[in-house]
């Protein structure tokens, strides 16, 4: 503010304060500023992001191959428009396929287990390591390599472990002296728990950090304070650590979910959505059905439901739980 | 000092048990790539009675598993370089000057945080096409990118508030203006958030394959990911020549890991404490 008033030079258009304004914020160069620095940002993401998601409800009503510029335009080698309007049919065959159905929770039982199992884990964990010692640092690097990991690699290094002719799975029937090799993946029952099981390996390490970090902000002071007036390792865990890490596990709980609504590379090497169709999330999908068979209107439908479960949930818990910590 | 009890061996168990189970997986990759089919079948998890060099010599002298590697470090750095140039240019601008509806467009670019990105991908696949990038490496940079936006203006502009705005009026006093500012002060002083950004783009890009998948077809192209699906596709018998591969792949990401580590640690701890 004092920059721009330095370079005011007083004029006759001073007398309409708006103009007066403009002529300020122009020659204190923040219009140029604003006219080079935030467009290309501003862009980018309308193109890529927003417009996308946007087109995304506007073919949501129509059956669509992706041929031509939009379903709507009139085609004049056919004398039709290039997708046909079915309103809301779409939503509906979404609603009574029964792939979906097992595709929906299956990504609600990711929410579930990331909620229930992952992060008490990490939690556990960072309330083990958070200390700086040579052996935790050890430890912790140990527990983020996974998270590392491309989820395609984590995908196909799971795949041999849970093969029945090679890893884990055939030491497993060999312990219990089955006569048959056992493949999780293979099998309807068990496909998508070996998919939770290696989501909580990939993804705990990253909780545990975030933990970490905010149990390394809370004063010493305030816990050896704690234990002078004879509070145990437990009390001090649930009545001091416990709360104050709370903004912390908002924001791995926050992560949690938005990411169970993405899973997607993971499934693909471990077992592609199959064995008939019971390990589906609701990208893979949307990849299956939508896109592999150029269903653009359908794909497009499943998006909506997507992004409106994730807004939702984003604006529910931003308004909720997150503003409590604010305040 | 703590005597050593039950506590601490119970302690002390449990974080060996969790790391044997993170660690054996890897091992066994590692591994099963120096064994033959037949031993890998019957032994997944011991060391090798002969430690082969075939399969893993044969992906390294392949040029095909150099170009899915320079596709991807080409992908990932360009994506990078779009995310920071263009995320601290915008995130710049709104800290430096409030203007009308400043407000409302930072609130727009935060969207982006609130959905699965997922969510767009058959319209995203038809705007790409439309704009005739499909099948080249712009058509999963800029996506990723545009996607990268909200994340890195939302970082970037609580650290350039942070910059004393003192520094800035003496920089005018000498004549020197917005843009001039942010190249020779502004940058410069976020070599961390930019380093702690670039580390997370970079993995994110380097690692992703639904984009990839959905935007690439002509295999000169194919990022590794994409290659790794393919190669064990082709062996679909073969785990040993799978797992090499797989190897191969990991050792970029652990070693770029291990030196990039103390910007991953802070990058999660911004985002952790700040919120």
């Amino acid at each position: 503010m004092t920059a721009a008033s330095a370079t005011h030079h007083p004029s006759a258009s001073d007398e309409r304060y708006g103009a007066a304004a403009f002529r300020r914020f122009r020659q204190s160069g923040k219009l140029t500023l604003l006219l080079t620095f935030l467009p290309p940002a501003l862009l980018i993401f309308t193109i890529f992001v927003m417009l996308p998601m946007l087109n995304a409800s506007f073919f949501s009503p129509y059956k669509w191959s992706g041929y031509g510029p939009a379903p709507w335009i009139f085609n004049a080698d056919t004398g039709q428009t290039f997708g046909d309007w079915v309103g809301l049919r779409n939503f509906q065959q979404l609603a009574g396929h029964s792939a979906f159905a097992t595709a929906a929770s299956n990504t609600f039982k990711i929410i579930l287990v990331s909620l229930f199992i992952q992060l008490p884990l990490a939690l556990v964990l960072a309330l083990m390591i958070y200390e700086k010692s040579y052996a935790n640092t050890i430890f912790r690097l140990i527990f983020f390599v996974p998270y590392i990991l491309a989820e395609v690699a984590t995908g196909l290094i799971w795949s041999f472990v849970f093969d029945g002719n090679y890893g884990l799975s055939r030491t497993a029937t060999d312990v219990l002296g089955l006569e048959e090799a056992f493949f999780p993946l293979a099998d309807k029952d068990w496909a998508f728990n070996a998919i939770l099981a290696v989501i909580v390996w990939k993804y705990f390490g990253f909780h545990m950090m975030i933990y970490i970090a905010g149990l390394q902000n809370i004063s010493r002071d305030l816990i050896d304070a704690a234990r002078i007036d004879g509070a145990t390792p437990l009390e001090i865990v649930r009545y001091i650590k416990l709360p104050l890490l709370w903004p912390a596990i908002t924001i791995s709980i926050f992560y949690s979910v938005l990411g169970a609504l993405q899973v997607f590379d993971i499934v693909m090497p471990m077992t592609a959505g199959g064995p008939s169709n019971s390990s589906h999330t609701l990208v893979s999908y949307l990849y299956n059905f939508g896109f592999i068979r150029l269903r653009v209107g359908f794909g497009s439908a499943v998006g909506v439901v997507l992004f409106i479960i994730g807004i939702v949930f984003a604006f529910t818990y931003r308004g909720t739980v997150q503003r409590r910590i604010a305040a | 000092m703590n005597r050593f009890g039950w506590r601490d061996f119970w302690r002390i168990s449990f974080l060996v048990l969790v790391s044997a189970l993170v660690v054996v997986p890897l091992v066994a990759t590692i591994l099963g790539g120096f064994k033959s089919a037949g031993e890998l079948r019957v032994e997944p998890f011991g060391l090798p009675s002969v430690w082969r060099l075939e399969f893993y010599g044969e992906i390294v002298g392949d040029l095909q598993f150099w170009r899915y590697l320079w596709n991807s470090l080409f992908i990932s750095v360009a994506t990078v370089f779009l995310t920071l140039l263009l995320g601290s240019m915008a995130a710049y601008t709104f800290a430096q000057i409030r203007f009308f509806g400043s407000r409302f467009l930072f609130t727009y670019l935060l969207l982006g945080l609130m959905f699965p990105f997922a969510a767009a991908i058959m319209p995203l696949f038809l705007t790409v096409r439309n704009l005739g990038i499909l099948d080249t490496s712009w058509g999963v940079v800029l996506p990723q990118a545009a996607f990268g936006m909200a994340f890195s203006v939302m970082f970037f502009r609580t650290f350039f508030e942070q910059i004393p705005p003192d520094l800035f009026d003496a920089a005018r006093m000498d004549g020197c203006g917005y843009i001039q500012f942010y190249f020779r002060v502004t940058l410069p002083l976020s070599t961390p958030i930019l380093a702690t950004i670039a580390v997370f783009v970079f993995v994110q890009s380097w690692n992703n394959y639904l984009l990839p998948l959905i935007m690439l077809n002509d295999r000169a192209g194919y990022t590794w990911t994409l290659g790794a699906m393919d190669y064990r596709g082709e062996y679909i018998q073969d785990w040993n020549r799978t797992l090499a591969f797989v190897t191969v792949t990991l050792a970029p990401a652990v070693v770029f890991f291990l030196a990039a580590q103390k910007y991953i640690v802070a990058g999660l701890t911004g985002g952790a404490v700040k919120g």
